[in-house]
């Protein structure tokens, strides 16, 4: 046994006293062998390999518990022991590799440090040894990216730099600690195929933390599921996706969006009701056509939008897929009229709504029926309102009511999106996400809309939160009659709600058609490549 | 269907934040209780002080503290003790009107400027990098010089020196939320841009507007108090702490310490009043320490 | 290379702030209270000789007639004739520039040198009794308004404890001023070779000089704590603390190297506050540098003397930043690759 910790917990001091973090876990790793740490956020998982190296944030301790390295008692190592640990014998990568990199120190100088520290280079060798740590990470013209700094390269190369800083001097075992946060769906899967064969060739073992469950299932020989900080369930990969033991592994698994899955099938079992039906209708409501989006750029124009028509008819739910900067974004804010496009049209029930500038548009009678769900649902609620009063906002200036009906309007609303009333006073930093999100949903419907935008609405939640979302979303359209364009890089998501799908690459639409047509048969190769790029975890089969 | 497996925050009050922040802080409670101090010597100064301000006595000048007189005499046999309470007043008045000043043109104009851009935002940035070009204190000397040498013209070049960091401030605070989801949901409610500015960010903006409005109020004591020192704005005989050090320190050589001592300590106890408060509002408003 | 064009790009951003300087230092001095025609035609003047004296200045010319003469003037780096000295005020300026100066570069460096590790100490114990002190240290420094306290130190030092020197100039009057090359007293006394002058010097120096340092401690030392924890909480030093980096690369190699960019930012602001500190400064030690100069000035109303520094001191201030900024473009590679 290579790594084996044993009721460890770690305490946080807070204002409102100790917090613990993590609460007596067992945990083991074989030589050779990838556990993956799955959870959601808060469970204590990044907390927990933070301790495993001793690099807890100001504030945190290790309470309790035992932690073994290969003999080494880890927890009360001293110091300059673990720092020689540190690196050459455990090494870490991390979320978002940009700000994981010094930003004013050359990338190449900065794996010369590791090296030069654990006295795997001089001064005369570290050049060429720190070239060949990035050549392993299959890094193309290492010599010239060597000088380069982080801002200069992309986030799937400054993630392959944190790898092979992290490699750079042979450790035995790798903490991989969300390595594919931050970055585009493409290269999420690059960067863990390049992580997995690494780790294979060289003989190491690992420890990924992630999330995402799928891709746990897929990389991982064994899982550790993680909740509240403790540890819920351990076992093999396949064993715990295909017949999880515990009540919140198996709505993890429920949750997480896989092959033939209903939005139904997302929730857990016993509350699971009958998916009410929509019927898009052929009248086309909304017709997008050669929307063209131009921005003046400091080194000449740049071409967000290049020329885009879509269609999305009465009662239908269309998705927008792409990657980020692919202009999916810009087209939705020109949609909603915040943003005013270059050149095109937006039909909306036959008159063209980019006639009327954006400007404009706020009071314009038309500004009711189009409606839109923020991505961020921290960010799109005013810190200062309450939820009640950010639900009313439009109400007061969109729709002609007194004061009375409107606390009526806003209580129905509530009802309407699951959110417990007496939440209604609350302010949004004393809400959590999925209700933050509902409150987001509320306004959005409040005025009574025909069509609405939905701009990455679960991004920022957790898969379990998100499948609540998702089936509030779905009983919405069909109670109200709503249209919807669902905005998102998710296909796998997008699939769950949507009857037509259009992907955006460049500011174009590359690929357009029916949600079973474009995932079953992709008629561009980077619809393919889109849909491939997603974790495909092992099928479960099941009874009900 | 339900979220309730995500707890929600608890609920916890402003007041209680207060407390926290005093409890984790005690150096800004004491700012805190100085201020309440400051407050009443400005409003009741003249009842307050035990002699007239103004009343010489040439028979009992340059006097050392004693019980008759706390603060000791100054060259003309006035109570120091007395002018140094009745200075407060005018002090702090310079400081608040400049303050004030400042506050309200330079958050117009730099939300103004951070909210739609443009060639307002490129005018109006190079009239404060203009401004910020000269070391301020020599602007406003220049300023009072030009304009006259009245208290009014202490509070308009105060105010002039000091608009530049309101304007900067709220400019910038205004364009990071310019396409905040909440500003873009404001819009999609039906509000016109200035509805939006006006309600919806500006407020958002205020925390930290207000702890540069107590390090400024500090500035702004230093700042007038300056001016008189060299001879500008404020004349003699009036009660100020800028003169009054500056009358004082004609007989520091000579060891009269306490003429330009006591003037001094006042001056110093109100910018540090200030400073800490801003200190401690800064903690109060600061998302990090939140939660 | 792209390093140079953004430095030529910055000193062109100059030029806009150049301009309005003049502007603004003209329209401020033709403002001043008191007719400079009555002042020079003496006290026996009738209204016939004010009007020539008017004339012959050029002062009987609408405003913007004025201003061309006055930019033609600078052009050829004419500031006009002090009335009360009777020197041009170029010449004046040029002679006290360097008191000035000397005094104010003195501070400056005596204040980083103090600031940046108090501020390192505290980032390094964040809320220990560290922390607190420093922060009660630097507020109380700033709080202090320059003028009191060297009167404060006057009289302790100088009163009380006879340590330090008459508070009367750069020099006692038993030195002799050492051969002028760069107008530092420091720096001319060594090239001399003169030990005695340069203690002479550096005595008279030590009181202006810590009376302006303690005034900047405070934005150097908070904003090297303040940029301190922002770094340290970073996500690089999590890596790097994670490769087994030593603390001590860690907090000066990776840490204090990124801090030192808004702190450099910072060294803008507290010129400025330097330079108007220096004015209050020189007063109260009889300093002849041109803040004295000024105060002097102001009150006998001359106008081409006051015009003069606050011109020469927005020059020498924009050239500050200047060199500033050029600093932080050689420091920082990501400047001119944003956006």
């Amino acid at each position: 046994m290579l790594l084996s910790v044993k009721d460890l917990k770690v305490v946080f001091r807070t204002r409102r006293g100790p917090v613990e973090a993590v609460r007596g876990i067992d945990l083991h790793v074989e030589a050779g062998e990838t556990l993956g740490i799955v959870g959601e956020s808060g469970s204590g998982k990044s907390v927990t390999s933070y301790a495993l190296l001793r690099i807890l944030d100001a504030g945190g301790s290790i309470r309790a518990g035992d932690i073994v390295y290969g003999g080494i008692d880890l927890r009360h190592a001293p110091e300059r022991q673990m720092a020689d640990i540190r690196g050459r014998e455990i090494s870490m990568i991390f979320q978002n590799p940009r700000s994981a990199l010094n930003p004013i120190r050359k990338v190449g100088h900065q794996i010369e440090d590791v090296l030069r520290r654990h006295n795997r280079a001089t001064r005369g060798t570290a050049r060429a040894k720190a070239i060949e740590a990035m050549e392993a990470v299959k890094i193309r013209d290492a010599a010239k990216r060597y000088d380069a700094y982080p801002f200069e390269l992309s986030g799937g190369m400054c993630q392959r730099i944190v790898i092979a800083l992290a490699l750079a001097c042979d450790p035995r075992l790798l903490i991989a600690d969300e390595p594919t946060t931050g970055l585009d769906i493409t290269t999420q899967k690059a960067v863990m195929d390049l992580v997995s064969q690494l780790i294979r060739e060289r003989g190491m073992s690992a420890i990924v933390i992630t999330h995402d469950l799928g891709l746990a299932a897929q990389y991982c020989d064994r899982i550790a599921v993680m909740k509240d900080g403790e540890v819920v369930e351990t076992g093999r990969s396949v064993d715990v996706f295909t017949a999880p033991r515990h009540a919140y592994t198996r709505r993890l698994v429920d949750a997480t969006p896989r092959d033939g899955a209903s939005i139904r099938s997302l929730l857990p079992a016993e509350v699971r009701t009958p998916e009410l039906t929509h019927t898009p209708s052929p009248e086309p409501l909304l017709r997008v056509q050669d929307l063209v989006k131009t921005f003046e750029g400091k080194s000449g124009p740049v071409h967000a939008v290049k020329g885009v028509s879509f269609t999305v008819h009465d009662g239908e739910t269309v998705g927008l897929v792409g990657e980020s900067g692919c202009g999916k974004s810009t087209t939705s804010s020109m949609v909603v009229r915040l943003l005013d496009p270059t050149s095109g049209h937006i039909m909306f029930a036959g008159e063209d709504l980019a006639k009327t500038p954006a400007k404009a548009f706020a009071r314009d009678p038309r500004r009711a029926s189009i409606q839109m769900v923020f991505q961020d649902a921290t960010d799109s609620l005013n810190p200062r309102h309450s939820a009640e009063r950010s639900i009313e906002e439009p109400l007061r200036r969109l729709a002609k009511l007194s004061s009375r009906a409107r606390i009526d309007r806003v209580r129905e609303l509530a009802d309407l999106v699951g959110l417990p009333r007496h939440l209604l006073d609350r302010f949004p930093h004393q809400l959590s996400g999925g209700q933050k999100a509902r409150v987001g949903i509320a306004r959005a419907i409040a005025v009574n809309p025909r069509f609405l935008i939905l701009d990455e609405p679960t991004a920022a939640l957790d898969v379990s939160i998100q499948a609540v979302v998702l089936n509030l979303l779905a009983d919405l359209r069909a109670k109200l009659g709503m249209s919807y364009l669902f905005v998102s890089h998710d296909l796998h998501v997008v699939r769950l709600l949507c009857d037509r799908v259009v992907v955006m690459r460049d500011g174009e639409v590359v690929e357009a058609g029916t949600a079973e047509e474009v995932m079953e048969h992709p008629s561009h190769p980077y619809t393919a490549e889109l849909i491939a790029a997603a974790p495909r975890p092992p099928v479960r089969h099941q009874a009900a | 269907m339900s979220d309730a497996t995500a707890p929600a925050p608890a609920r916890q009050s402003t007041l209680g934040h207060i407390g926290y922040v005093l409890r984790d802080n005690p150096v800004t409670l004491v700012a805190f209780l100085m201020f309440a101090l400051l407050i009443v010597l400005a409003f009741f100064g003249p009842m307050l002080a035990p002699y007239d301000p103004l009343a010489s006595n040439a028979s009992r000048a340059l006097e050392p503290p004693s019980w008759d007189h706390w603060f000791g005499t100054d060259n003309l046999g006035r109570d120091i003790l007395s002018r140094v309470i009745v200075a407060t007043r005018l002090d702090l008045t310079i400081s608040v009107a400049a303050v004030a000043l400042s506050f309200i043109a330079g958050s117009v104009l730099g939300a103004v400027a951070g909210y739609w851009g443009g060639w307002v935002d490129a005018g109006l940035s190079r009239c404060l990098d203009t401004i910020m070009a000269f070391p301020l204190f020599v602007l406003a000397m220049g300023i009072v010089a030009a304009m006259g040498n009245t208290v009014e013209n202490i509070v308009y070049a105060t105010a002039i020196i000091n608009l530049p960091f309101y304007a900067r401030l709220v400019r910038a605070e205004v364009n990071i939320r310019r396409n905040a989801g909440f500003a873009l949901a404001a819009k999609l409610s039906g509000n016109s841009d200035a509805r939006v500015l006006a309600l919806h960010i500006f407020p958002n903006a205020l925390p930290p507007m207000m702890v540069q409005v107590s390090l400024n109020l500090g500035w702004a004591i230093l700042n007038a108090a300056g001016l008189s020192f060299i001879g500008l704005g404020v004349r003699p005989p009036t009660a100020e702490w800028g003169i009054m050090v500056a009358e004082g320190a004609n007989f520091i050589v000579s060891g009269e310490w306490w003429v330009a001592l006591f003037p001094g300590m006042a001056l110093v106890l109100a910018v540090f009043t200030f400073n800490l408060l801003g200190d401690g509002l800064r903690d109060m408003v600061d998302p990090r320490r939140r939660t | 290379m792209g390093r140079l064009r953004q430095i030529s790009k910055r000193v062109a951003q100059a030029i806009p702030v150049v301009v309005g300087v003049v502007i603004i230092s003209f329209v401020l001095t033709r403002a001043l209270p008191g007719d400079p025609a009555v002042y020079f035609a003496g006290a026996t003047a009738d209204e016939k000789s004010i009007a020539e004296v008017r004339a012959n200045l050029g002062l009987d010319k609408p405003l913007p007639t004025q201003f061309l003469y006055y930019v033609r003037d600078l052009a050829t780096g004419d500031l006009g004739r002090s009335l009360s000295t009777g020197q041009p005020v170029t010449e004046d300026l040029a002679r006290r520039l360097p008191a000035s100066l000397e005094l104010t570069l003195c501070a400056l460096l005596l204040s980083c040198l103090v600031a940046i590790p108090l501020g390192v100490l505290a980032a390094t114990r964040p809320n220990s009794w560290v922390d607190h002190l420093c922060r009660v240290l630097v507020t109380t420094g700033v709080s202090m308004p320059t003028f009191f306290t060297g009167i404060l130190l006057i009289y302790v030092f100088y009163y009380l404890l006879g340590l330090a020197p008459s508070p009367l100039g750069r020099l006692d009057f038993i030195y002799i001023d050492p051969p002028s090359v760069t107008g530092f007293f420091l720096i001319d006394s060594i090239l001399a070779g003169d030990w005695e002058t340069f203690l002479g010097a550096l005595k008279q120096l030590v009181l202006p000089a810590v009376t302006l340092a303690l005034f900047t401690l405070a934005p150097i030392a908070r904003m090297t704590r303040a940029a301190m924890l922002s770094a340290l909480s970073s996500d690089f030093i999590r890596t790097a603390r994670a490769a087994g980096l030593t603390w001590r690369t860690i907090l000066f190699g990776y840490a204090l190297r990124n801090a030192m960019l808004p702190v450099i930012t910072t060294l803008g602001m507290v010129f400025s506050f330097t330079l108007g500190a220096n004015v209050l400064v020189e007063k109260v030690f009889a300093w002849p540098g041109i803040g004295s100069y000024a105060v002097e000035a102001l009150v006998a109303s001359d106008y081409a003397a006051v015009q003069g520094f606050v011109l020469a001191m927005a020059l020498l201030f924009v050239a500050l930043n200047l060199v500033i900024d050029i600093l932080y473009t050689l420091i920082d590679p990501r400047i001119g690759f944003a956006d």
